[in-house]
């Protein structure tokens, strides 16, 4: 699946929710199935500044696709961090570095997206873009 | 409703008119508001003062001959005037106007950098707010003077004898909050600085999480330094106050150069303006001064007592529900504090509870509040902070605690 169509899946499930409250529901849920980071790469070099919970993310070429493993002490912060992993995961590094993102707002998280919010999902989509750039250049 | 079984004759709902920003709603639910702590809201009375100064006196003050300058400045000074009043300083220019408490404890700070010998001591406690730390180990940084901490207990209370232990002749200045932002502990500041002045070491009072709860008397206290932001007592962001003793501030030399700070210039010798306007650099909160004598006003109208009376059945009420809750963990349970709880729940992470409070409409805060070292202490991240204010009502208690439940059964 393209990022595109992750994005699409991913917005289709959350329209089912009529209110917020299911929708964070959901978000916890979906936290419970992150993709577990080996212990031994949750060290400081891997934790996204910017967050008022702490997020490790790691990254690793499989092929020509990158994959992401992640955790988080927030349970919250864990759910947002899935649905990111679950759209950029197995992509190639070109396609996490062209795709937009603007399918967080259609699934009412609109407000953690805000570059002043303290969860640092803003720094998440960053530093996941940043190794994509920097295992696109390796594949150069 | 469990509420009305609070024996109270303050009318908190004719209070609650004062303030606009209670009326509206957030994430779809009426606004419940406990980051008091962080920043109080502000009545109309004083709003009303901020739009009559730029609708009718707004001009530069102390060097203007026309009237409206001299009408601010009648203003601005007669707010001073009621600082000094309410602080009951002796004289009117022990009252520095600064832009917050963090400011004014960087003055002085600064000021001590010309005091301060290598190898003297300045005592600091374990509960302090960042402004209150990094200011003094920056001052360190500068004179090689050496830094001590006061120790605390488990209940978040510091340990007077190992104060004594550590206070000697080189202790040269003892600062230290009034009461703590991040778990609302009232320390023994009267015994402190008693004890500090028998060694002749200075004594700064950070009083920001006081001042909204507690009148101080500086003169009863016998205080050096006693530092105060308007935005926690009902006032405007970006205005506060440094009392300081006149012997003090008078050693002290300015801590910015600038307009309004100097009797004379010339490019061979300056020499500054007396007291207040020395440490008044530059064109000053002129409002914000105004406004901050406007919120006193209003709060003394209202009477400290009786504000810190009803707090205190606010806290104790809370307290008590809070309790209730299955692994509930309340951090700082001094035999004498503030209208500030911090707690965790067991398992829960504390940004996890405070977004889905504020989902339900309820502010609080989440995190170290600028306090990394007791969080350390007590060995977590953060906490959730809940603070009330003499606005809030049991029946806003009540939704909270219902929020904090329901938070915590969707997150378990």
């Amino acid at each position: 699946m393209t990022i595109k169509e992750k994005q699409e899946q991913i917005i289709d499930e959350f329209s089912m929710f009529d209110d917020w409250m299911q929708r964070y529901e959901y978000m916890i849920e979906l936290g419970k199935t992150l993709p577990v980071i080996d212990e031994k790469y949750k060290i400081d070099e891997n934790l996204i500044k910017g967050c008022q919970s702490k997020v490790w993310v790691h990254a690793e070429l499989d092929g020509d696709k990158l994959v992401f493993t992640a955790d988080s002490d927030a349970i919250i912060t864990k759910g947002i961090v899935a649905i990111l992993i679950r759209v950029f995961s197995n992509q190639h590094p070109s396609e996490i570095i062209e795709a937009d993102t603007a399918f967080i707002d259609e699934i009412g998280l609109k407000d953690h997206l805000s570059p002043t919010r303290a969860n640092g999902l803003v720094s998440m989509i960053k530093q996941l873009k940043m190794y994509a750039v920097a295992y696109q250049t390796q594949l150069n | 409703m469990s509420q009305q079984t609070q024996a109270t004759t303050f009318d908190v709902e004719r209070i609650r008119e004062d303030f606009p920003i209670l009326k509206r709603s957030v994430n779809g639910y009426p606004l419940v508001y406990f980051d008091n702590a962080a920043t109080s809201q502000t009545p109309k009375q004083v709003m009303d003062v901020i739009v009559d100064y730029y609708s009718n006196y707004n001009a530069n003050i102390h060097r203007g001959v026309h009237s409206l300058s001299q009408e601010a400045t009648d203003k601005y000074e007669q707010a001073r005037k009621t600082v000094q009043q309410h602080l009951n300083a002796e004289k009117a220019h022990e009252i520095i106007f600064t832009s917050g408490t963090t400011h004014g404890i960087n003055l002085v700070a600064n000021g001590f950098a010309s005091i301060l010998k290598e190898g003297e001591e300045i005592l600091v406690s374990a509960m302090e707010h960042h402004s209150n730390i990094v200011p003094w180990q920056m001052l360190c940084e500068k004179t090689g003077a050496k830094l001590k901490v006061i120790p605390m207990n488990d209940r978040g209370e510091l340990i007077y004898s190992e104060f004594e232990e550590i206070l000697s002749p080189n202790t040269k200045l003892v600062f230290l909050n009034h009461v703590s932002n991040a778990l609302g502990t009232v320390n023994p500041i009267k015994k402190i600085i008693d004890k500090a002045h028998s060694v002749n070491a200075a004594v700064l009072i950070d009083g920001a999480q006081a001042a909204p709860h507690i009148k101080a008397d500086v003169q009863e206290l016998g205080v050096d330094f006693y530092v105060i932001s308007a935005h926690k007592m009902c006032g405007p962001t970006g205005v506060g106050v440094l009392y300081g003793r006149e012997e003090w501030l008078e050693k002290l030399p300015p801590y910015q150069g600038g307009g309004e700070m100097i009797a004379t210039v010339s490019f061979e010798k300056t020499t500054y303006a007396g007291l207040p306007h020395k440490f008044e650099a530059g064109t000053p909160n002129i409002c914000g001064g105004i406004a901050f004598a406007a919120a006193l006003d209003y709060m003394n109208a209202i009477g400290f007592s009786e504000i810190a009376g009803y707090e205190q059945e606010l806290l104790e009420y809370a307290a008590k529900k809070l309790k209730e809750i299955e692994g509930m963990k309340i951090y700082g349970e001094a035999s004498e504090k503030t209208a500030v709880i911090s707690f965790n729940i067991e398992g829960l992470h504390p940004y996890d509870i405070g977004t889905l409070l504020d989902k339900m409409g309820i502010a609080v805060r989440t995190g170290h509040h600028c306090a990394q070292p007791i969080m350390d202490f007590f060995k977590i991240p953060g906490t959730v902070r809940a603070s009330f204010s003499f606005y809030n009502t049991f029946g806003e208690i009540d939704r909270f605690i219902e929020a904090v439940k329901k938070a915590k059964m969707m997150l378990q």
